[in-house]
């Protein structure tokens, strides 16, 4: 009987190897997304609960790494939505008035794009953290989310309209 | 270059200055509170719709002890 047969049918073993095959590679994808080592660590274990728990559901023929990065892709997403809510941004961002090598307004200029930046619907947040950030082809992230590669590009692009009109709102000059 | 990729060319680099790429490799073994999260796992919890309906056939039982027979009869 196969690893994922054996892990559907409930065998703890089956469980722990799946899980020390995939346990990195899920926690790279979600430290990516909320950006905090200690949070992904949770989620990574919370993901792999989730999936054990609905190991009943799964099919031993599908793609066990596909699953794990959408449930994994779900709670990160939750996480940042609930990050925000809990830390509501404040509206009067003062501009920096344009490049300076003064340290003080650099970092001044580093907040203004923080706050545009977690001012974006977590979804197009995700895309642009995978696609500009962390430089993740865009088939890959199509991948992980489970969408097409246009959808990816097209969140993309309208992140990168939406940050550009902001940040020159506020006098930051990318 | 377009002006769209030039854009986004901006916007790219203006995230990596602000958000430099951070560590994304798992430092330990996160199987111990993996196991301790399966044992901590809570038996199937009861809907509260559940618990109404259980509530409401013992309110009918408590204050019409006779519909039991009612039930006996078409057993």
């Amino acid at each position: 009987m196969d690893l994922l047969t054996r892990f559907r049918e409930g065998d703890l073993d089956a469980f722990e190897a799946l899980f020390r095959q995939f346990q990195g590679r899920v926690y790279a994808w979600i430290v990516r997304i909320v950006r905090d080592p200690g949070i992904a660590e949770d989620l990574t274990v919370e993901t792999f609960w989730r999936i054990h728990r609905a190991r009943g559901r799964f099919d031993p023929g599908a793609d066990f790494g596909g699953w794990a990065y959408r449930i994994a892709t779900n709670l990160a997403l939750t996480r940042v939505r609930r990050k925000r809510r809990e830390e509501p941004l404040p509206d009067d961002l003062a501009p920096t008035g344009g490049r300076d090598p003064d340290p003080a307004l650099r970092r001044e200029e580093r907040e203004l794009i923080e706050r545009s930046f977690a001012r974006l619907p977590s979804r197009l947040q995700v895309a642009v953290t995978m696609a500009l950030i962390e430089e993740r082809p865009y088939r890959e992230i199509a991948d992980m989310l489970g969408i097409p590669e246009g959808t990816v590009k097209s969140r993309v692009f309208r992140a990168v309209r939406i940050l550009r009109k902001q940040l020159q709102g506020m006098g930051v000059h990318t | 270059m377009k002006p769209e990729d030039r854009e986004q060319e901006e916007v790219r680099a203006a995230l990596q200055r602000t958000f430099p790429a951070g560590e994304t490799e798992l430092r330990r073994d996160l199987w111990p509170s993996m196991l301790r999260r399966l044992e901590e796992q809570p038996g199937p919890t009861v809907p509260w719709y559940d618990w109404v309906l259980a509530g409401g056939v013992l309110a009918v039982a408590v204050f019409f002890p006779k519909i039991a027979l009612l039930f006996a009869f078409h057993l």
